[in-house]
């Protein structure tokens, strides 16, 4: 039952996208959560230089992968780590991927910086409550790897990178180590303590073409984000550039 | 029970169809969840040192926390069931409330009463106690989602019970204390029992309060529901063996509180 309402949501939507338009003036672009205030505003861009119009669809970058290849549509996947992409890859989904961001790891604390956390080193301070992400989840296996010479002892290892935010920004933690990009988008309920051995844990974000895309304005969709308009809004949303 | 056998009304035959679609939605997903059990690997994903602790954790807590709702539960039930309090209405309204409230919205509750920024937190903080973070704020967490159900089974025991046999047994000069526990007890016993139960239960499933509230850490706060919520990232296969544990406990929840067979009337 559920399944005949979204059929028929899903071909209203695309009905009404199609109706005015030809085919390659509009394109979906599959993209990670992470990206999608940048995209969103990218894409506003994007329409009002081309005509081109663009639809999104956010989600973790390991449900797009499986989505697409599962017969989803799309002409464009950006996915926010490489191995993901990797998969994409093999599956045959798309082809020749770019990089065009980065994002490294930093310390979130509280506005202010109340207890004074300068580094890495400090994370070993036992006055300090420190949040992290778990292992098994992307955000701490890059935790893992900057963490790797330290006797840390964190209070808890949260399922995402939000959780860590959210115990630094309601109080409960002292410190967490996080995405620079989510305390830019905190709005200022929680500062960066950037340490220099982020540079060993980068986070690359690749974005590529799907091979099922026959519209011309997908990899001009590719070319804006990789081109200078894309990449002004990357950096002010805290992304670096590859 | 000692009701004449009477013949099963007439059932429209159209009912079959709305009932057996609802079943459905309820038997399918478990039966699915069965099927993917990766059988040859149980033992081995079942006894690894995470699954250990997390089940170890979760049966303390949940028992800790069912020991202390009865404790507690009980009298709460017994006050709104025989005193005449001001505002008893609003009163049962409020303490059943974190019953029917998204756990989540516990969790954010809890933050704000034992939060380090909240006002009793930070005054613990000062006495050199902390609560988040801790295995006493899964407790607390479990019991604050868990509580309502004791309160509920206990004063409607007590309010189905009515007052004539503890009249009788105080006539008889048996004073309060000997009638709470010769008398009211022994015959709220069995709401006592699957009131109990169904507090474990809840406790035993708690997620959202204790993932907002308490974190995650082996052995400190991450019960058996989170290690699951986390170890799906990685290893389907043991997020779905977990899973299992889990269903059969429920299993057997339900079988113990619902173990009499109803005849149709």
């Amino acid at each position: 039952m559920r399944t005949i309402y979204c059929l028929i949501a899903v071909c209203a939507l695309l009905s009404s996208g199609c109706s005015s338009t030809s085919a390659d003036e509009q394109i979906t672009v599959l993209a990670a959560a992470s990206l999608q205030d940048v995209f969103e505003a990218a894409g506003e861009d994007f329409t009002e230089q081309t005509g081109v119009e663009v639809t999104f669809s956010f989600a973790g970058s390991q449900s797009l992968v499986t989505q697409l290849a599962e017969g989803s549509p799309g002409d464009v996947l950006a996915t926010a780590n490489e191995k993901t992409m990797d998969q994409a890859r093999a599956d045959g989904t798309v082809a020749d991927p770019l990089p065009f961001a980065t994002n490294t790891l930093t310390l979130a604390v509280a506005p202010g910086n109340p207890k004074n956390v300068q580094g890495l080193d400090d994370l070993t301070r036992t006055d300090l409550l420190f949040v992290r992400c778990a292992e098994a989840v992307p955000c701490g296996t890059a935790s893992d790897k900057v963490l790797a010479d330290l006797q840390t002892t964190p209070v808890s290892e949260e399922n995402s990178v939000t959780d860590v935010l959210g115990k630094v920004t309601s109080g409960q933690a002292d410190v967490g180590l996080v995405y620079s990009t989510d305390v830019t988008r905190s709005q200022g309920a929680a500062e960066a303590v950037d340490f220099p051995e982020a540079e060993t844990a980068l986070n690359t974000y690749p974005i590529a073409v799907t091979t099922q895309s026959d519209a011309p304005a997908a990899q001009r969709f590719v070319d804006h984000i990789t081109g200078p308009d894309g990449q002004r809004l990357l950096q002010e949303a805290g992304f670096g550039t590859p | 029970m000692t009701r004449q056998p009477t013949a099963p009304s007439a059932t429209p035959a159209w009912i079959w169809l709305p009932a057996g679609f609802g079943a459905l939605l309820l038997v399918v997903p478990l039966v699915a969840t069965v099927v993917d059990v990766p059988w040859a690997d149980l033992p081995e994903l079942l006894t690894s040192d995470a699954s250990r602790q997390a089940l170890s954790l979760s049966l303390r807590t949940a028992l800790g926390s069912t020991a202390l709702c009865i404790a507690l539960g009980t009298p709460m039930g017994w006050v709104l069931a025989r005193t005449h309090l001001p505002a008893q209405r609003l009163i049962r309204t409020v303490v059943l409330l974190p019953m029917v409230l998204p756990p989540v919205v516990s969790g954010m509750a809890l933050l704000a009463a034992f939060g380090r920024n909240s006002l009793l937190g930070g005054a613990l903080e000062g006495f050199g106690i902390r609560i988040g973070f801790t295995t006493v704020a899964v407790v607390l967490a479990q019991m604050f989602v868990s509580l309502p159900f004791m309160v509920l089974g206990v004063e409607g025991a007590l309010r189905t019970q009515g007052v004539d046999h503890e009249r009788t047994a105080a006539t008889l000069g048996a004073g309060p204390g000997r009638v709470l526990t010769r008398v009211t007890l022994p015959l709220i016993a069995p709401a006592l029992r699957s009131a109990s139960v169904l507090c474990f239960a809840r406790a035993l499933g708690e997620f959202g309060a204790t993932i907002t509230f308490a974190g995650s850490f082996p052995g400190i706060t991450r019960t058996l529901p989170l290690e699951v919520y986390l170890v799906r990232e990685s290893d389907m296969d043991a997020a779905i063996a977990l899973s299992l544990l889990l269903l059969v406990v429920a299993g057997v929840i339900v079988a113990a509180t619902h173990a009499q067979p109803r005849r149709p009337v």
